[in-house]
C-alpha cells in the first residue's frame, strides 16, 4: 500500500496525537528553550535581558562550574568501571546456583536496585552514622577513628560512589545474568575436554562472549551517571556543597537557589552537550563494532 | 531461572561426581556475600523496630525490645498518610498515562501507513540522547507558565516522557502476525478495536511488565517531584521522608520506619512481579544498546 488511506491517517492522528503533543510540550518545546534562556540574563520566572555570550564566558572562567565538571567526572570514574565490574563477579556467582536458592541470592543482590534513593540515603547515613553507625567499627580497623563520612571531603565521593554501585547494580547484574545464559552449554563442554581450569574458561571463554553485554553496562552506566544528581544532593545537604558539586547541582543550585534562570540554563547546555556527545560517540563506536 | 545454569552444568561434566571443594567454597562465599549486600537493608529493619534509646545503645543482631514505637510515631506525627497518597495518585496516573500514550503511539508507528511516520520514528529514537536533568528549569518556568506548581497534574506532566515504551511496544506490535490485521481488517473491525481487542490483548505480557518498571520508576522519581511540590502536603513520600530528618534531628528509629514505609510498595511490586521486572530491564537495556 503506497499511498495512506484517509482513515489510517486520522486513525494515527488520534492515536500518535497525544503522545507527540506530550512530546512537543515535555520535550521539545523546553529543549529549544533551553538554548534560548542560556543566552538571556533571567531570573527562574518572569522576563530577562538579552546577555548574548555573557553567560557561556562566564561559564568558562566560573571555578564552580569547573569543580562541579570534576566532580561529575570523578563519580563517573568512581562508579562506572568498579560497578560493572562488581556486577559481572556477582552476576558469575549467581549463575552458578539454581531453582529457589538462585532466585534468593539474586533478591538479595537486586533489591537495593527498587528502592527510592531516599531511602538509600537514610539507610546509609544510619549505617556509617559517626556515633552509632554500624560501619564505624570497620573504618576504624583502617584510619584508627570514626570517620564523619559525607563531611570529610576526600571521603565524600567514593562513598557516595560506593552508595550508588550498591544501589544500582541490580540493572547490570540482570543484564550480565541474560548474557550469561545466551551462551551455548557446548562451548563449556568442549572446553572443559579440552582440560582448561576454570580461570581459563573464564577468561577464554565466558569474558569474550559476554564483551557486548560488558560494553552495553559500561555505556548505559557512564550516561547514567553523568546525570548524577539524587545521592550527591542528599548525602551533601547541610554540608559544604560548593565543594562536592556536581553538575545537575549546580544547575538546581543556580535556578532554584540563586535565582539565575539563564545561567542555570547555560550550565543545562553544557551537560546537554557533554551528554549527547558521549551518545553519539558510543553510537558510532557500536556501529564501527558492528562494521567489522 | 530455574534450569541448570551453563557454567554450572560444565562443571558438574567436568569433575564427573567427584567432591569438588571449589565449588562448595564458592558457593559459601557467595552466600557470604550476598549477605553482606544486603545487610543494610537488614539493619535498617532491624532498626526501625527498636525503642529510640535503644538504636544508641546497642547493636544486637534483634531488637531487645521489639517495638512499632517508630512507625507509629511517622503514622501520626508526619504528613506521612498524605504522601502516600500523593505518591498513589502520582505514580498510578503516570503508570496508566505511560503505558496508554506508548501502546497508542507505538501502535500507530507500527501499523498505520501516515505521513510523518518516519520522522516521529527517528525522533522518538533520537530523545534517548537528551539527558531529563538538563531541563528541570524549563520544565519549572513551563509548569509555572500554566499555573501547576504544587499541583499533582504539575509533578505528573513531565514525568510522562517515555520513549523506551513507545519503542518497545513498536517492535512488539511488529512481531504480530500480519494475518491478525488482515483478517479483523475484513471483518470490519477498526484501528481501536484492533489495538485494544487484538494488539493489546496478545502483549498483555509486556504490557504487565512495562507498568510495573513505569510503577517502580515513578514511585521513586525525586529531582522533579522534588521541585515541584514546594508544600510539605503536596509532597510524594519519596520526597517527603527527607522532610522528616529536617524536623526531628536524629531519631533513626523513625526515620528509618518511614524509609521502610517508603521503601515497602516498590519492593513488593518487585517482589510479586520478579520475571516481569527482569523483563522489562533486559528489554529496555537491549534499545540502548
Amino acid at each position: 500500500m503506497l499511498k495512506s488511506r484517509k482513515s489510517e491517517v486520522l486513525a494515527a492522528i488520534v492515536l500518535a496525537g497525544p503522545f507527540v503533543a506530550l512530546y512537543a510540550w515535555m520535550f521539545i518545546y523546553p529543549t529549544i528553550q533551553m538554548v534560548h534562556l542560556s543566552f538571556q540574563n533571567a531570573p527562574l520566572i518572569g522576563e530577562g535581558t538579552w546577555a548574548g555570550l555573557k553567560n557561556y564566558t562566564k561559564l568558562l572562567s566560573d571555578r564552580t562550574f569547573k569543580t562541579a565538571v570534576w566532580n561529575t567526572a570523578y563519580f563517573v570514574l568512581l562508579t562506572v568501571v568498579p560497578g560493572t565490574a562488581v556486577a559481572l563477579a556477582i552476576a558469575l556467582m549467581v549463575s552458578r546456583l539454581n531453582g529457589w536458592f538462585q532466585s534468593i541470592i539474586l533478591a538479595m543482590f537486586f533489591v537495593p536496585y527498587v528502592l527510592p534513593v531516599t531511602v538509600v540515603y537514610i539507610l546509609w547515613d544510619w549505617m556509617v552514622n559517626v556515633q552509632f553507625g554500624v560501619l564505624q567499627p570497620v573504618i576504624a580497623l583502617f584510619t584508627g577513628k570514626p570517620v564523619n563520612v559525607w563531611r570529610t571531603i576526600p571521603w565524600f565521593m567514593p562513598g557516595v560512589a560506593i552508595v550508588t554501585i550498591w544501589w544500582t547494580n541490580g540493572f547490570s547484574i540482570l543484564l550480565f545474568l541474560a548474557g550469561i545464559r545466551n551462551i551455548p552449554k557446548e562451548i563449556y563442554e568442549a572446553a572443559l575436554l579440552d582440560g582448561a581450569s576454570r580461570t581459563q574458561v573464564f577468561w577464554r571463554v565466558t569474558w569474550p562472549l559476554l564483551w557486548p553485554v560488558t560494553v552495553l553496562c559500561l555505556t548505559i552506566q557512564l550516561i547514567l551517571q553523568l546525570k548524577i544528581f539524587d545521592q550527591v544532593y542528599l548525602f551533601s545537604m547541610g554540608g559544604r556543597t560548593q565543594v562536592t558539586m556536581v553538575m545537575v547541582q549546580y544547575i538546581f543550585e543556580q535556578g532554584f537557589q540563586r535565582n539565575n534562570g539563564g545561567y542555570a540554563a547555560t550550565i543545562a547546555v553544557a551537560l546537554f552537550v557533554i551528554v549527547v556527545a558521549v551518545s553519539v560517540l558510543q553510537l558510532q563506536a557500536a556501529r564501527l563494532r558492528r562494521g567489522t | 531461572m530455574t534450569e541448570t545454569s551453563p557454567a554450572s552444568r560444565a562443571h558438574i561434566a567436568g569433575r564427573r561426581g567427584h567432591f569438588d571443594a571449589g565449588a562448595v567454597l564458592l558457593t559459601i562465599l557467595t552466600v557470604i556475600c550476598a549477605c553482606l549486600w544486603f545487610f543494610p537493608i537488614y539493619w535498617a529493619l532491624v532498626t526501625s523496630f527498636r525503642p529510640e534509646d535503644e538504636t544508641v545503645k546497642s547493636m544486637s543482631v534483634l531488637p531487645l525490645q521489639p517495638t512499632l514505637d517508630g512507625y507509629l510515631y511517622m503514622i501520626r506525627n508526619s504528613n506521612l498518610a498524605i504522601w502516600y497518597v500523593n505518591s498513589t495518585i502520582v505514580s498510578v496516573s503516570v503508570t496508566a498515562l505511560v503505558v496508554l500514550l506508548s501502546a497508542c503511539c507505538g501502535y500507530a508507528i507500527s501499523q498505520l501507513r501516515f505521513p510523518g511516520r518516519t520522522a516521529l520514528w527517528w525522533m522518538i529514537l533520537a530523545s534517548f540522547m537528551i539527558p531529563v536533568p538538563a531541563l528541570i528549569v524549563n520544565h519549572f518556568v513551563i509548569i509555572a507558565g500554566v499555573g501547576l506548581v504544587n499541583t499533582h497534574l504539575g509533578i505528573i506532566l513531565p514525568m510522562l516522557i517515555a520513549p523506551v515504551t513507545a519503542i518497545i511496544y513498536k517492535q512488539f506490535f511488529d512481531s504480530v502476525p500480519k494475518e491478525f490485521r488482515e483478517a479483523a481488517v475484513i471483518d470490519g473491525a477498526n484501528e481501536f478495536q484492533l489495538l485494544f481487542r487484538i494488539f493489546l490483548p496478545m502483549n498483555w505480557g509486556i504490557t504487565t511488565a512495562l507498568a510495573i518498571i513505569t510503577f517502580i520508576g515513578a514511585w521513586n522519581a525525586f529531582l522533579w517531584p522534588f521541585l515541584a511540590a514546594q508544600d510539605e502536603r503536596m509532597m510524594t513520600v519519596t520526597v517527603g521522608i527527607t522532610s522528616v530528618q529536617d524536623a526531628f534531628g536524629v531519631y533513626y528509629a523513625k526515620l528509618l520506619a518511614g524509609a521502610v514505609l517508603a521503601g515497602f510498595p516498590v519492593t513488593a511490586a518487585y517482589l510479586l512481579f520478579q520475571r516481569r521486572v527482569t523483563q522489562a530491564i533486559t528489554l529496555s537495556a537491549g534499545i540502548k544498546g
